[in-house]
């Protein structure tokens, strides 16, 4: 419950919750863009997203610790090619074997999330690990007089170039082509050669990629502890819900949606926190089962 | 199962040079070594206080050759998962398959929860770390004695604390949305208002809070915001805290368990001057604790906190209760009766039981310095002998509900 004490502060109050909503609108963007790929092509809810993102942000903390003044965009570009190859042999030794089996996949990947989450624990030990701010970013922003963390906004930044880069890759490149038929027409795809086994590869590691790199970035706010990706996935899940299965579009606007909903939601309502979070997801199965963007019959 | 002729002649040797060493041990109805069954949570999100909890346990033992009173000594570690029907069957376990004769923790409230009705139908002498109000008031066992705090009990002497040395009038709370934080924040607000403060904001968030940052930016301006917190909660809130540029226009101070020793081991200059209350700091000026926690730090490279501390002190309570009985530990009502009636030097401070089980003990208001380079909490002020009823009267306090979300109702928000 917000304080209505005259209009500076009512201003105040709007402002600050809707960048809030809009930052962390980015971070679920570069957390369920990767899903969403993932789901889109290979028809697969791959549940061990949550733990590639956790990895991430492990690798960030772990690695800022262990050198300081390590600068987050390498960090970032590092972590996704790492986890983006731990996707790929995952998807190559594992999800390939199983690729009859639906169901199994699933299963598998749920088991996968547990194996790293255990292996996290075993590494880093229990404690929550901060993933330092970076210091050029570390003084808030004042805007119109209202403070805010710069990091933040940067992060908004980069949910944006990640989405154009992206969008560029799909629609202009012929791998995004390769891809788009892929969604559209397995069979038809594999009909007219196209490669789709190999394409479900790269799709994976570029999914697990983001979603490492997407750890990096949310790192400062989220810091890396155990349990965080069991935290992550729903989020993920409720986006590419609401946004519509394999759209790109979908991701983007859900993820933002989201953003506002929660955290409107959570300074509004607090006590009502996860009902609000969970209720634009009920409405969109009930009415609109193929999500906001998503295409009949995909 | 075979014996070859050499383990039976070193067996018999063994035994025989043992009662010659240990003559009380004949009168002792022994057999075998004393068991101890540790619920700790080794994995999941509370991993982090039952792998101290283990290690100090461990080294308690391994302190004490693992003999306590002249008995040997066995520890059977159980993973309790952070899960209360896990730690059902872990407690069965130990019961049915260990048959041990006592058991130590387990960490969570709505664990101990979960096996409290168990422990009591079973007597077992049950020394236990959980913080949930009710287990030491209104439904108390007798096989069941807490020597940490109960939820509420650390944070009166800083509500008084914050009024009468700080001078705080307006104070926001923030906890986790869960009984701890509920009984942490109540009993405050309590004591800091019976003071004359007022508690103008509670904020409790959810367990799993991704993003703390539309939190942060509720908060109202105060004197000074009391984290309620456990775990590595209280710590990512107030680093969004400060990024947000709060900790420049009002104070931060906490609870038992928000900058505990195995939070502030993650933390940098931004924990430095915060104010926590607790019955424990690494940096305690008693003679056993100057050569424990030194001891421990060498070994494991850090500081022990809450959890490590309760371990170690249960272990010291358990060894005095055996003392007492000589070792004779299969009279479990003997045991129960000596875990209760002694006063117990420990490295927490002297620790005695109320009738309901609960510790009366020493209550520190500690400061976040540095110390080596390393993070502390250093003591400031000793509240000696604090009861979990504080200077409430007793037969009026159990007459109220237990604390919780709305209990005590709070006048003085703001809104």
């Amino acid at each position: 419950m917000h304080a209505p004490l005259g209009a500076r502060s009512q201003m105040q109050f709007w402002i600050i919750q809707g960048l809030n909503s809009l930052s962390l609108g980015g971070l679920l963007f570069l957390l369920s863009s990767g899903f969403s790929l993932i789901f889109g092509l290979m028809r697969l809810a791959n549940l061990t997203h949550g733990a590639f993102f956790m990895l991430g942000t492990y690798f960030a903390a772990v690695a800022m610790r262990t050198y300081t003044g390590l600068n987050i965009w390498v960090t970032a570009l590092g972590a996704g090619l790492v986890v983006a190859a731990i996707g790929g042999l995952f998807e190559r030794l594992v999800l390939t074997r199983l690729k009859t089996n639906p169901l199994g996949q699933v299963l598998v990947t749920l088991g996968m999330s547990f194996i790293i989450s255990d292996a996290c624990l075993v590494l880093w030990g229990g404690d929550s690990i901060p993933v330092p701010t970076p210091h050029n970013l570390q003084a808030p922003t004042r805007l119109f007089g209202f403070v805010f963390p710069t990091y933040r906004l940067v992060l908004v930044g980069c949910a944006v170039a990640t989405a154009i880069a992206l969008y560029l890759l799909m629609d202009r490149t012929r791998l995004g082509a390769m891809i788009r038929a892929g969604v559209d027409d397995r069979q038809m795809a594999r009909a007219v050669g196209i490669p789709v086994s190999n394409l479900f590869t790269i799709v994976f590691c570029l999914g697990a990629g983001i979603a490492g790199a997407g750890g990096v970035l949310g790192g400062p706010i989220l810091s890396a502890y155990p349990g965080l990706d069991a935290d992550m996935l729903p989020l993920a899940l409720i986006v590419v819900i609401l946004g519509g299965i394999g759209s790109l579009l979908g991701a983007f606007v859900g993820s933002f949606i989201i953003g506002f909903v929660y955290t409107f939601g959570t300074a509004l309502f607090p006590e009502l926190a996860y009902i609000i979070l969970f209720l634009p997801m009920i409405f969109v199965i009930a009415f609109r089962p193929q999500g906001l963007f998503g295409r009949v019959g995909a | 199962m075979t014996i070859s002729r050499r383990q039976f002649v070193s067996g018999v040797a063994g035994a025989g040079i043992a009662s010659m060493a240990a003559p009380n041990l004949c009168f002792a109805q022994t057999s075998g070594p004393i068991r101890i069954g540790l619920l700790a949570a080794k994995t999941g999100p509370l991993a982090s206080g039952g792998i101290d909890m283990e290690l100090a346990l461990t080294m308690f033992l391994k302190d004490h050759d693992n003999t306590l009173a002249g008995r040997k000594v066995e520890l059977i570690v159980a993973d309790t998962a952070g899960v209360p029907a896990t730690a059902r069957t872990k407690a069965q376990e130990l019961i049915e398959k260990d048959d041990v004769h006592c058991i130590i923790g387990p960490l969570a409230a709505f664990e101990a929860l979960a096996i409290a009705d168990y422990l009591t139908e079973r007597q077992l002498p049950t020394i236990g770390v959980a913080a949930a109000e009710d287990m030491t008031q209104r439904h108390p066992s007798p096989w069941f004695v807490r020597l940490t705090s109960t939820s509420a009990q650390c944070a009166y002497p800083l509500a008084e604390y914050s009024v009468r040395e700080l001078k705080y009038k307006k104070i926001v709370t923030i906890a986790d949305d869960f009984a701890y934080g509920h009984e942490m924040c109540a009993g405050f607000q309590r004591a800091f208002e019976d003071n004359g403060g007022k508690i103008i904001q509670k904020i409790f968030t959810p367990l799993a809070t991704p993003d703390y940052g539309s939190y942060v930016a509720q908060v109202k301006s105060a004197d000074a915001i009391f984290l309620g917190t456990a775990g590595s909660n209280g710590f990512r809130f107030l680093r969004q805290f400060i990024e947000y540029g709060l900790k420049d226009r009002m104070a931060v101070i906490g609870g038992m368990t928000a900058l505990d020793e195995s939070v502030l081991r993650n933390m940098g200059d931004e924990a430095l001057g915060i104010l926590t209350t607790s019955w424990y700091s690494a940096e305690l000026d008693n003679p056993l604790n100057k050569a424990i926690a030194p001891a421990f730090r060498k070994q494991f490279r850090y500081d022990p906190g809450y959890y490590a501390a309760s371990t170690y002190v249960s272990g010291e309570i358990l060894e005095a209760a055996l003392k007492t009985i000589k070792a004779n530990a299969e009279d479990r009502k003997a045991l129960m009766a000596a875990i209760r009636g002694n006063n117990v030097q420990t490295v927490r401070g002297l620790v005695k039981f109320d009738e309901f089980g609960n510790v009366i003990g020493d209550v520190y208001i500690r400061k976040v310095t540095r110390s080596d380079g390393r993070l502390v909490n250093s003591v400031t002020k000793t509240y000696p002998d604090v009861s979990q009823f504080w200077t409430y009267e007793k037969a009026a306090f159990l007459k109220n509900p237990v604390y919780s979300r709305d209990y005590p109702p709070a006048k003085n928000l703001e809104l």
